[in-house]
């Protein structure tokens, strides 16, 4: 059974009798997670997570609860937030195609709703939405992480297309994705911001390689991308050419939103839960029993005190966003809340494990801890640094001075960068 | 602030912060701490009259909220008597305007409720104890039943207002189990010795019960059976005090911030130093977080939530733990001035750090959230 919202763009279904049909339905046709990590599911390997996303996601789209807030026309329901919230709300705890939920749904598909020609509204939006094509971001370089408008990867006209050079790396699960969004430079005589494109690329194509980086904790999701001459139509530019860094704020500007729970295209809360259930977990496998030991319940309290506070502050950021009290650049306060909180929850973790978290026997949680620890810092890198975050909050939500810059008045071409200017091959 | 205000909420706030910014500049706080009774009787009825003693007393018994939901307009109330760190015994009086409203006989309520509403009279909960937990079970004073009397005998100490309060609503216990009493602050055997602090105007005081005869007409609610009714104060004090101290915080934060832009050295503003920037940020986001918790806290406790008790702690820990932080990155942006007498922060700091110490301190609720948190789990 599907609903559907009528011509005018009234709703078929009021909030009430989705949110009752929506219960039903999750509980009938998707598994719970009963304690399965609620990113990979029930995956038993990454080839299998990829085609168990598609499925669920096709699933949600065939009974009616894929892109609740999409437009009709390009595959979506055209619904409020509300009904978003609803099914959120009745779907937690079973298992979802959370892979597309981000970038896929938060991130790339509103950012071609605001800049996509009609033909490429209706060739990839239905498609992502249908659970057929995922999609992954090439943004950050070798070169230079933060500094997102300094791009060295170009994009060269050649007739009908255009020729593509360089490099992307940490991008998430690149090798696993259909489609991506890739800034390159397109014209070097102008200074940074003004000579960005931003390229619609099939990632499996001739030209493309793609490297999984290995990570501390042995995880290989992210990954590094070399062009070699890849050959993009050029009727696969999202928004103007040498516009591509405003796309790419709006892009950024989306990312924000993901992060701080405002985006109306999510698919689950973002809250602290799984963490915290880490550090139960420590307290759990104490020999001493967690809560009989004050210091251990300090820590545990600290635990759930800092996530729950974490989950008022996404909410209350995401409602002074949408009012207008803050402006949008404050989606990087739960950013580094986010990043700060996970640090100090792995870091209890490990303390409530003591040395079982360095040298533990086989099937024991806690040595689990102690890798993740080694990986400590990545919620405060990944997503823009929680330096240049504090960069954003101090000088776009506090209106501090910038800091200073010395690539902004002249032709990139003369901006002194990490790597000689790769050429294209002619 | 709680984002989501009706217009009549905006009013009480208004008309509560004007009221303050021309009676009790910061000017008259000062000159308050050396008057002993710290604030003025008057000034204190008419601030009754904005509403400040009604608010969480039901209306059949002479009270009335603005919105309907009155802890969310009294915390309006103490957020904006956090930002002008003002006297008045705000938290105390209402914690016990709310208790006999809740559970007193009518004879009793008829007699104790008009003075507290108009602020002719002032009320303390009597709670804590030397060297005891807030909880129930941390209660050693004890009531002895004797005839048609009951007898008081113990200490309580810090009592917020406790050298003003003409009421003392005491929770005690004994054979009958944990009950609480309105007392005279005048009834023989009650001996209020005010104590040294650090909040220049409210001033809390060491209340000693040798064997100080009450009638059993004085039981607040069902003898042996306040535990209840103990929570429900305990939460509604932790949510003002959050209130009160992210109120004051945000006074701090903001005009630090101007300072930022206005002081300059080596020929540049502070606020242009990336140093001072990321301090800034991370403040930033305690001080949305702290505010963020203070309203979900306020919230949960005002529709009677499951899980109220756990949100007001966890208020308690990150707004008690990190806004007087916060006030002491304020004091180091300030350099040399910000540890002078002169200077506001430390009126502020001393409020906040008096809310941060009573009714129960971080690490205190700390634990007592993590027992929540280890019963919410189901563990043994």
């Amino acid at each position: 059974m599907t609903v559907t919202a009528t011509a005018a763009g009234g709703l078929a279904e009021d909030l009430g009798s989705f949110h009752a049909r929506a219960k039903e339905w999750v509980a009938a046709n998707l598994e719970p997670l009963d304690g399965a990590d609620p990113y990979l599911g029930h995956a038993i390997d990454d080839a299998d997570h990829v085609l168990r996303a598609k499925a669920i996601q096709r699933k949600l789209f065939d009974a009616g609860f894929a892109g609740l807030c999409y437009p009709v026309e390009y595959g979506g329901r055209g619904l409020p937030a509300e009904y978003q919230d609803a099914f959120i709300d009745v779907s937690y705890g079973y298992e979802l195609p959370r892979l597309f939920n981000m970038p896929t749904f938060t991130i790339i598909l509103p950012t071609i709703l605001d800049f996509g020609t009609e033909e490429q509204k209706k060739r990839f939006i239905p498609a992502a939405i249908k659970g057929e094509e995922l999609w992954v971001q090439f943004l950050s370089e070798p070169t230079g992480g933060s500094d997102l408008a300094g791009a060295l990867t170009r994009a060269d006209r050649d007739g009908d297309v255009f020729v593509l050079n360089g490099s992307k790396i940490w991008s998430t699960y690149a090798w696993k994705s259909d489609y991506a969004l890739c800034v390159a430079r397109t014209d070097w005589e102008v200074p940074k911001h003004k000579g960005l494109s931003v390229l619609i690329v099939k990632v499996h194509q001739p030209g493309i390689t793609i490297n999984q980086i290995k990570h501390v904790d042995g995880s290989d999701d992210f990954c590094q991308e070399f062009f070699d001459d890849v050959v993009v139509p050029a009727d696969q530019i999202l928004g103007q050419v040498d516009d591509g860094w405003n796309v790419a704020s709006r892009l950024l500007l989306h990312e924000r939103e993901a992060m701080s729970g405002s985006s109306p295209y999510a698919m689950a809360p973002r809250t602290a839960a799984h963490e915290n259930d880490r550090v139960g977990a420590a307290a759990l496998a104490q020999d001493s029993g967690g809560a009989t030991d004050p210091r251990v319940r300090q820590l545990i309290g600290e635990a759930r005190v800092l996530t729950r506070v974490h989950t008022a502050l996404v909410g209350r950021i995401a409602v002074s966003i949408r009012t207008g009290r803050l402006p949008a650049a404050a989606g990087s306060i739960p950013r580094l809340s986010n990043g700060m909180m996970r640090v100090r929850l792995a870091s209890i973790a490990l303390e409530i494990a003591g040395d079982r978290a360095v040298a533990w026997s086989d099937n024991d949680p806690t040595g689990e801890l102690g890798v993740a620890y080694l990986g400590r810092q990545g919620p405060c890198i990944g997503g823009g640094t929680t330096e240049i975050t504090r960069n954003i909050i101090s000088e776009r939500v506090l209106g501090m001075p910038r800091e200073p810059a010395e690539d902004l008045d002249r032709p990139f071409r003369d901006v002194r960068t990490n790597a000689a200017v790769p050429r294209h091959r002619s | 602030m709680d984002l989501d205000l009706t217009p009549d909420q905006e009013l009480l706030r208004d008309t509560t912060r004007k009221f303050l910014q021309s009676t009790v500049p910061l000017t008259t706080v000062r000159a308050l701490a050396d008057d002993a009774a710290r604030f003025d009787r008057g000034w204190w009825q008419r601030g009754a009259e904005l509403g400040w003693t009604t608010l969480l007393v039901d209306e059949r018994r002479g009270g009335g909220s603005i919105s309907g939901e009155g802890l969310r307009d009294l915390a309006l109330v103490a957020e904006e008597m956090g930002a002008m760190v003002s006297p008045g015994p705000l938290i105390a009086t209402n914690v016990v305007a709310q208790a006999v409203s809740r559970d007193a006989s009518d004879e009793l309520a008829s007699h104790v409720l008009p003075g507290l509403l108009s602020g002719e009279s002032i009320a303390a909960w009597c709670v804590a104890e030397p060297g005891r937990d807030i909880t129930p079970h941390g209660m050693a004073l004890q009531a002895r039943r004797d005839g048609a009397e009951f007898v008081l005998d113990g200490v309580k100490r810090p009592v917020d207002a406790g050298g003003q309060a003409d009421w003392l609503l005491v929770t005690a216990t004994g054979s009958e189990g944990l009950s609480q009493f309105l007392v005279p602050a005048s009834a023989p055997g009650v001996r209020i010795t005010p104590l040294r602090g650090l909040d220049l105007v409210r001033q809390y005081a060491e209340i000693r019960f040798d064997g100080v005869r009450v009638p059993s007409s004085a039981v607040v609610g069902v003898l042996g059976g306040a535990s209840l009714s103990f929570e429900a104060q305990l939460q509604t004090v932790l949510v003002l005090q959050c209130a009160e101290i992210v109120g004051a915080t945000d006074r701090v934060f903001d005009f630090t911030v101007q300072y930022a832009f206005d002081r300059s050295s080596f020929g540049r503003a502070l606020a242009s130093y990336q140093a001072l920037k990321h301090r800034f940020a991370d403040m930033k986001l305690w001080l949305e977080s702290a505010q963020a918790i203070t309203v979900d806290a306020t919230r949960a406790v005002q529709d009677g939530a499951p899980d109220a008790g756990e949100v007001a702690r966890i208020a308690k820990v990150y707004v008690g733990e990190r806004c007087p932080e916060l006030i002491q990155d304020c004091i180091q942006m300030h350099g040399g001035i910000g540890v002078t007498w002169d200077h506001d922060l430390h009126l502020y700091l001393r409020r906040v750090v008096m809310n941060r110490q009573t009714y129960g301190d971080p690490m205190h609720q700390r634990d007592s959230v993590a027992i929540l948190a280890d019963q919410i789990g189901g563990r043994p």
